[in-house]
C-alpha cells in the first residue's frame, strides 16, 4: 500500500543488531587486552584512566579494571596537587554515576565510590545523601546502597533525629520494607534511650566525633518513644496483617533486655563430693575465671560441661578433692565466684544433710517472660487487646495468633495456657509448612510451664506425660530434678543437654519414638530408666547408660533392640549394674 | 493543498479526541487523512487555552454568529447527487456561559473597605439572568463590572494575585475545557503506550484523592500507603478496609446475590462504618447511592486494578493540560503524512442518490473533496438527521482560579482528585480536579481547580454552591481558611455521551462521534475511534506501535520504492516525505519518559 512508512523487517534489525554487537566486541575486547597490558607494565596514565572508564561504563562488574583504576588514582594522588586531586576525584564520581544507572545493584561501582568518597579531599556529602535517596526510591531494597549510605551518614555525622525522619519517609511510603525498620530499630535507642540520660548528641558538628553506634548503647527505648512506635507498627500490621516485617519490628519492640549474667544456682552433692554450677547462659567455664572456694580455702579444681560435646554449657561441674566434705557431721561454707562478672554465689552444705544447693528459680528471675517485654503489664495487655482485635478480623493470621501467643506468655503463662495451646493448634492447620516449629515452640513454653508448676509445688518431680512434646529445653532449669516423667511424648531423643539433670533418679519416658540416649551420660544418682515402647534399635544406642554408675532397672519392653540375638547377655556386659532387666 | 482531494481516503471534520484518534490510526496504516477544522485551534471542545486565549473563547461565545445562509452549490454536484447541509456553529454545544472575577483589576494597594453588598447583588442579577443563551451584553456588562466591583470588597490580609497579574501570566494556564483524568489502566494510556504516542507527552500523578464531606475536606486512603498512613481512620477500619478492597477483587457468590440492588446497601451489609461506607460509595467507586451492586463493585475493580501502576493514585494527568492528549495524535497522524485545515469549514456532504453514500464533500469556499469516508463530529450534523437522547443532556462545568489548595500540604505541588457527593437532595455528584502549577496549567502561586457534574440546572445553578462552601467567594460566609476564588467561569456543554451509537440519518459511509462526555475517563472516545477504525478498516491493526527511528527505511536506502505510483504522489512524496522524515526523525528521538517509567515499574 503506498504512503505507508516502510520499516524493516525483524530479520534485516536482527542482522544489524548482529551486527552491532560483533562490532562492540572487537573494541571492547581489544580495550581490555590494552588495559591488561598496560597494567602489567606498571603504567599509571590518564590513558588508561580513559580505556578502563570505556569497559567499566559498559561492564561496571569488572573487579580487576576497578582495582586498575584505583592503582593508578592513587598515583595521581602523589603527583598532583589538591585541586587538581579534587577534580579528577569528582570526575569519578559522576562516572560511578553513569554506571550506576547501567546496573544500580553493582558491587564493584558502589564499593569503589566508597572509596573515592572517603578519599575525595573535600566531599560533597549532602550530595552523596541526595544520591542514595534517589536510589532508594528507585528500589527501597538495594542493599549496596544502604551498605553506602549507612557510611555516608557516618562520615558526615547526619543527626541521628534526621535519620529518623528518613526512615519515617520510606515507612510512608512503602512499609513492607524490613531495611527501614531495621535502621529504625538502631536509632531510636539512640535519640530516646530507656534511661534517664540526656539523649546522645542529636545537633552534633560535622566531623567532631562520628555519633555513637548502636552497639555501645542500651537498646532499649523510653516509654514514651514506645508508645508512639507500637501505634506505627500496628498502622502497618493492622493494614497488611500478612507483612512479616512489621511483625519483627514489634517482635523487637516487645522485646526485653538480655538477661543480667549471674551465677543462677549452685548445687553441691556430699556422697559424689560433687559441685554444680548453673549459669544464667551458656558459659565456658575453662576461660572465664570460675573460682571455688571451700570453707574460706580457693580450690583447685577442674571444671567440665556435663557433656564432652559442650565447650559452652550453662552447667559445669567439678570434684572436690577426695575426702573434703565426705564427713557428715562437719558443715561446708562453699562460694563460687564468677570473677569475671564480679559475681558470686554462696552455698551452705549443712551437718547431716547429703546435698544442699542455693539458687534463684526461674520463678524468681521471670525467666520465661524474657522473650517478651516487660515494660508494664498494662502495657502488653492494652497489646494483647489490640493483637485479639485484629485476630478477630483475622482469625487465620499466622503472625498475628504468634504475637498474641507470644504476648499471653509475657503476661500470664499458666493462666492462659488453654488459649495458648488452641493457638498453637491453629497455627499448625493455617501454616502447615511450619507445623514442626510451632511443635517445638509449643513444647518450650509447656516445659517452661511444668516448671513453673513444679516451682510453685516445691517439687523436685518434673512430670509431663502426654502433652505433644517434640523438643527438650531449659534442661538446666531441671538440675535439681530427681524423678521425671516424659511418657506419651513425641520425643526422639534424649540430647546431650539432659546430662544436665545431675540428680535425676528415675527416668520415664515411655511410648516416645527415642532412638537415642546421647544425654543419658555420666548421671551420677540415676538408678532406673524405663523406655517401654520407643525406637531404640541397636546395643550401641544404649552405649551412654554404661556411664551411669547407679542404674539398677531397666525397661526396654516393645523397642526394637529387644530382637536382637543375645540381647540378655550382651546387656550383661554392657550394663553390669543393672540388676532389674525387662526385656 | 487542496488539490489533494482525490486522494483522501478519510476526511475529518472537526477536532475531538475521538476523530484525532481514528486519524491517527488511519494514518499510521498508510490511508490519506485530511483534517479540517473550522475552529483556529486544534482540539474543539478538547482544547486548553492560555488565560488570554480562553478569554477570547469566551468573547467568540458572546458574539452572535451570523448565521450564513446556506449557499447554493448545486452547480458543483453531479447527476444523481443531492447535498446534506452541515451546520456551521459548534456554539450550541457551549452555552450559560458566566465569569466573575473577584481580585482587583490593577496590582494596586489596598482601597477601603466596603460592604459587598453591590458585589453579591451584581452577581446574583447575573444568575438570573443565564437562562439566556448568551445574553452577551448582560455578559459583557458584568465582565466589566465585577472586578471593579471585587476592588471595593474588604482586602484580606494576604495580598492576592490581580487580576492583571493573571493577564500578564496568562501564558502559563492552560486551561482545558473538558475535565478529564487519565485511569492508569484505562483504554487511554493503554493506547498512548501500545501506539508509542506517549512519546509526544509527559504525565503527572495525581497525589491525593480527596473527598468533602461534613463541611471539611478530608484525604481519601485508597493505596496501602495511604491506608497505613492515614490519621482518621482507626487501625481496625485500616483493616476493614484493605480486607474489602482485597476481597472485591474477585467476584463472589455472596457479591452476585447483591446484583440488582444498591451498592450502598451492599457496603452496608459489610459493617464498615460510616466513614468507609463514604470513601469506598463517593471516591473510590464513584457512584451514586442507587447505583447498583454489580456497577459499583465494577468501578470499584476498575479504581484498584489503576492504583499502584505509576504511583499511589490510579490516575495520571498530562503536563500542559488535557488538551495535549488529541494533539499527540494528530502529531502521529501528521507524522504518518496527514494534512490539517484549520479555519476550514465542510459546507456539505455530496451523497450518491443510488448508494446512499458519500462521495465527496463541498467546503466553504466551494471546493469539492472526494473522499471515500467522511468523519464528522456531532455538533455539525443537523438535528434531524441524528439520533442522541432527549431531552439533551448537559454537563455543568466551573473553571476556578484560586490562590491555594483546598487541603494545604506539606507540598505545595499536589494534585488532587475530589469527591464531592451530593451536598443536597437532587443536587448533582460534583468531580472536582484542582492542578497546581507544575502541571504546567497554572501560574505559581495559584491552582487550577475543574468542577464538573451532570446538569441539573445551569452550570453557575448546579456549581456554584459547591464553590461557595469550598472557597471563599465574596458570597461565602466564615470560610478565612478555605482558598479565595480569583477568577470563575461557569458554562454548561452538551454530554456526549448523548449520542447514539447507531441509527443517524446518514450515508453509511459517513461516521459521527461525540463531543466530550462527562465521565472522569476518556473510555467513550477511545471506542468511538476504534470501532469507527474497525467498521471502515475491519482487517487493520488499531494504532500498532510506531516504529523507531533506526528502523525505517528512507527513500535514499530503496529507491525503488516509489515506482508505479501515482504522478501526484510521486512529486508529493518528493516534499512532503522529505519533511515529514525530518519532522519524524526528530519526534521520534524525543524522551520516551513514560515508556521508561512504565519499563520501571514492571522490572521492579
Amino acid at each position: 500500500m503506498h504512503g505507508r512508512v516502510k520499516i524493516k523487517s525483524t530479520a534485516q534489525q536482527e542482522e544489524e543488531k548482529r551486527k552491532e554487537r560483533e562490532k562492540k566486541l572487537k573494541i571492547y575486547v581489544a580495550a581490555r587486552d590494552a588495559c591488561f597490558s598496560k597494567r602489567k607494565e606498571g603504567i599509571w596514565d590518564d590513558e588508561a584512566l580513559q580505556l578502563t572508564q570505556q569497559l567499566l561504563s559498559s561492564n561496571p562488574d569488572f573487579a580487576t579494571l576497578w582495582n586498575y583504576r584505583r592503582e593508578i588514582l592513587m598515583h595521581l594522588e602523589t603527583v598532583k596537587d589538591e585541586d587538581e586531586v579534587q577534580k579528577i576525584y569528582e570526575a569519578e564520581l559522576s562516572f560511578l554515576e553513569s554506571c550506576l544507572k547501567v546496573n544500580p545493584k553493582s558491587y564493584g561501582s558502589w564499593h569503589h565510590r566508597g572509596w573515592v568518597s572517603a578519599r575525595l579531599p573535600r566531599p560533597d556529602w549532602a550530595r552523596e545523601l541526595s544520591l542514595c535517596d534517589r536510589c532508594l526510591s528507585l528500589d527501597d531494597r538495594n542493599f549496596h546502597c544502604w551498605d553506602y549510605r549507612r557510611m555516608v551518614v557516618k562520615m558526615s555525622g547526619v543527626p541521628v533525629d534526621q535519620e529518623l525522619g528518613f526512615t519515617d519517609r520510606l515507612i510512608g511510603s512503602n512499609f513492607s520494607n524490613y531495611s527501614s525498620w531495621h535502621y529504625r530499630s538502631t536509632l531510636l535507642p539512640l535519640l530516646h534511650p530507656e534511661s534517664p540520660e540526656p539523649p546522645s548528641p542529636c545537633r552534633e558538628p560535622p566531623h567532631s566525633s562520628p555519633p555513637p553506634s548502636p552497639q555501645t548503647h542500651s537498646h532499649r527505648v523510653c516509654e514514651e518513644q514506645l508508645l508512639k512506635e507500637y501505634e506505627l507498627v500496628q498502622n502497618a500490621f493492622f493494614t497488611d496483617p500478612n507483612d512479616q516485617s512489621a511483625w519483627f519490628y514489634y517482635r523487637w519492640l516487645l522485646g526485653r533486655a538480655e538477661r543480667e549474667e549471674m551465677i543462677s544456682c549452685v548445687y553441691v552433692s556430699r556422697d559424689e563430693e560433687r559441685v554444680a554450677v548453673a549459669f544464667s547462659r551458656p558459659v565456658n567455664a575453662q576461660s572465664v575465671g570460675l573460682l571455688l572456694v571451700l570453707d574460706g580455702q580457693p580450690q583447685r579444681v577442674e571444671w567440665r560441661s556435663v557433656h564432652p560435646r559442650f565447650k559452652h554449657s550453662p552447667v559445669w561441674i567439678c570434684d572436690l578433692p577426695p575426702g573434703t566434705i565426705s564427713d557428715i557431721t562437719n558443715e561446708h561454707n562453699l562460694t563460687v565466684h564468677w570473677t569475671e562478672k564480679h559475681t558470686h554465689r554462696d552455698c551452705a552444705l549443712y551437718t547431716g544433710r547429703t546435698e544442699s544447693w542455693c539458687r534463684d528459680s526461674a520463678t524468681d528471675q521471670e525467666l520465661f517472660r524474657s522473650e517478651l517485654s516487660v515494660e508494664k503489664t498494662s502495657v502488653l495487655q492494652s497489646e494483647l487487646q489490640s493483637c485479639n482485635q485484629l485476630q478477630e478480623l483475622e482469625p487465620l493470621n499466622k503472625w498475628c495468633l504468634l504475637t498474641i501467643i507470644l504476648l499471653m506468655r509475657a503476661l500470664d503463662p499458666l493462666g492462659y495456657e488453654k488459649e495458648t495451646l488452641a493457638h498453637f493448634q491453629t497455627l499448625k492447620e493455617v501454616d502447615s509448612m511450619r507445623s514442626a516449629y510451632y511443635g517445638d515452640l509449643c513444647s518450650k513454653f509447656m516445659i517452661e510451664n511444668t516448671i513453673l508448676k513444679m516451682e510453685y509445688a516445691e517439687v523436685r518431680v518434673f512430670s509431663i506425660s502426654d502433652k505433644n512434646l517434640t523438643t527438650l529445653c531449659h534442661l538446666d532449669q531441671l538440675l535439681l530434678v530427681t524423678h521425671i516423667n516424659l511418657s506419651s511424648n513425641q520425643l526422639q531423643q534424649l540430647p546431650p543437654q539432659f546430662a544436665m539433670l545431675q540428680c535425676l533418679e528415675v527416668l520415664e519416658a515411655d511410648n516416645n519414638s527415642i532412638e537415642n540416649l546421647e544425654g543419658v551420660y555420666h548421671l551420677p544418682k540415676l538408678e532406673e530408666v524405663l523406655l517401654k515402647n520407643n525406637k531404640i534399635s541397636t546395643l550401641a544406642d544404649l552405649q551412654p547408660l554404661a556411664s551411669c554408675p547407679k542404674l539398677k532397672r531397666l525397661d526396654l519392653r516393645g523397642n526394637p533392640v529387644t530382637q536382637t540375638a543375645n540381647i540378655e547377655s550382651e546387656l550383661a556386659e554392657l550394663l553390669p549394674s543393672v540388676t532389674d532387666l525387662l526385656l | 493543498m487542496l488539490t489533494l482531494a482525490p486522494l483522501i481516503h478519510c476526511l475529518y471534520a472537526a477536532e475531538s479526541l475521538t476523530e484525532s484518534v481514528a486519524a491517527a490510526a488511519f494514518s499510521r496504516v498508510g490511508q490519506r487523512v485530511l483534517h479540517v477544522d473550522r475552529r483556529s485551534y486544534y482540539a474543539g471542545n478538547w482544547a486548553s487555552f492560555t488565560f488570554s486565549g480562553l478569554l477570547t473563547w469566551i468573547q467568540q461565545h458572546h458574539v452572535t454568529l451570523l448565521i450564513k445562509e446556506a449557499q447554493d452549490w448545486s452547480s458543483l454536484l453531479e447527476e444523481g447527487e443531492e447535498l446534506i447541509h452541515l451546520s456551521h456553529s459548534d456554539c450550541a454545544s457551549i452555552r450559560n456561559l458566566q465569569v466573575f472575577c473577584f481580585t482587583s483589576e490593577e496590582d494596586e494597594e489596598e482601597e477601603a473597605p466596603n460592604t459587598t453588598e453591590e458585589e453579591t447583588g451584581g452577581t446574583k442579577e447575573t444568575g438570573e439572568e443565564e437562562e439566556e443563551v448568551r445574553e452577551e451584553e448582560e455578559v459583557r456588562e458584568e465582565e466589566q463590572t465585577t472586578p471593579s466591583a471585587a476592588l471595593r470588597q474588604s482586602e484580606p490580609t494576604k495580598k492576592k494575585i490581580s487580576y492583571a497579574q493573571l493577564l500578564k501570566e496568562g501564558r502559563r494556564f492552560n486551561i482545558d475545557l473538558v475535565s478529564k483524568l487519565m485511569y492508569s489502566r484505562g483504554s487511554l494510556v493503554d493506547l498512548l503506550i501500545k501506539s508509542n504516542v506517549s512519546r509526544y507527552a509527559e504525565f503527572k500523578n495525581v497525589t491525593r484523592i480527596l473527598t468533602y464531606r461534613d463541611r471539611q475536606v478530608e484525604q481519601v486512603p485508597c493505596s496501602r500507603a495511604d491506608v497505613f498512613a492515614s490519621r482518621q481512620l482507626s487501625v481496625v477500619e485500616k483493616r476493614k478496609l484493605m480486607r474489602f478492597l482485597t476481597s472485591c477483587v474477585e467476584e463472589t457468590e455472596e457479591q452476585r446475590a447483591y446484583n440488582g440492588r444498591p451498592y450502598l446497601e451492599f457496603l452496608r451489609d459489610r459493617q464498615l462504618g460510616d466513614n468507609l461506607q463514604h470513601f469506598l460509595l463517593h471516591s473510590i467507586a464513584m457512584v451514586t447511592e442507587d447505583t447498583p451492586t454489580e456497577e459499583g463493585l465494577a468501578s470499584t475493580r476498575h479504581f484498584l486494578r489503576c492504583l499502584g501502576r505509576y504511583g499511589n493514585t490510579p490516575f495520571l494527568f498530562p503536563v500542559y493540560g488535557l488538551g495535549e492528549i488529541p494533539q499527540c495524535f494528530c502529531r502521529m497522524c501528521a507524522v504518518f503524512g496527514g494534512i490539517y485545515c484549520l479555519r476550514h469549514s465542510v459546507d456539505g456532504v455530496v451523497v450518491d442518490r443510488d448508494s446512499n453514500r458519500c462521495k465527496a464533500v463541498i467546503d466553504s469556499r466551494g471546493q469539492r473533496i472526494t473522499c471515500s469516508h467522511f468523519v464528522v463530529e456531532e455538533g455539525y450534523v443537523a438535528a434531524d438527521r441524528k439520533r442522541v437522547a432527549t431531552p439533551t443532556r448537559f454537563l455543568s462545568r466551573a473553571v476556578l482560579i484560586t490562590d491555594g489548595s483546598i487541603l494545604p500540604s506539606d507540598s505545595d505541588q499536589q494534585v488532587s482528585m475530589v469527591t464531592v457527593p451530593p451536598i443536597a437532595a437532587g443536587c448533582p455528584a460534583v468531580k472536582m480536579v484542582e492542578l497546581c502549577s507544575s502541571t504546567m496549567t497554572c501560574m505559581p502561586g495559584t491552582y487550577l481547580v475543574h468542577l464538573t457534574c451532570q446538569s441539573v440546572g445551569s452550570a453557575y445553578e448546579d456549581l456554584s454552591p459547591v464553590v461557595t462552601r469550598m472557597f471563599r467567594t465574596p458570597e461565602s460566609h466564615d470560610q478565612e481558611t478555605c482558598p479565595s476564588v480569583l477568577w470563575c467561569l461557569y458554562f454548561n456543554m452538551t454530554d456526549g455521551s448523548g449520542l447514539e451509537a447507531e441509527g443517524h440519518n446518514l450515508p453509511s459511509n459517513v461516521y459521527v462521534c461525540s463531543g466530550p462526555d462527562g465521565d472522569l475517563g476518556h473510555e467513550l472516545a477511545i471506542r468511538q475511534a476504534e470501532s469507527i477504525f474497525q467498521k471502515i478498516l475491519p482487517e487493520e491493526d488499531f494504532c500498532p506501535p510506531a516504529p523507531n527511528p533506526e528502523d525505517i527505511i528512507y527513500d535514499g536506502d530503496n529507491t525503488s520504492s516509489s515506482a508505479g505510483g501515482e504522478e501526484e504522489k510521486e512529486e508529493n512524496d518528493g516534499v512532503a516525505e522529505e519533511e515529514k522524515q525530518e519532522e519524524e526523525k526528530e519526534m521520534l528521538e524525543e524522551e520516551k519518559e513514560m515508556l521508561e517509567e512504565e519499563k520501571e515499574i514492571t522490572d521492579m
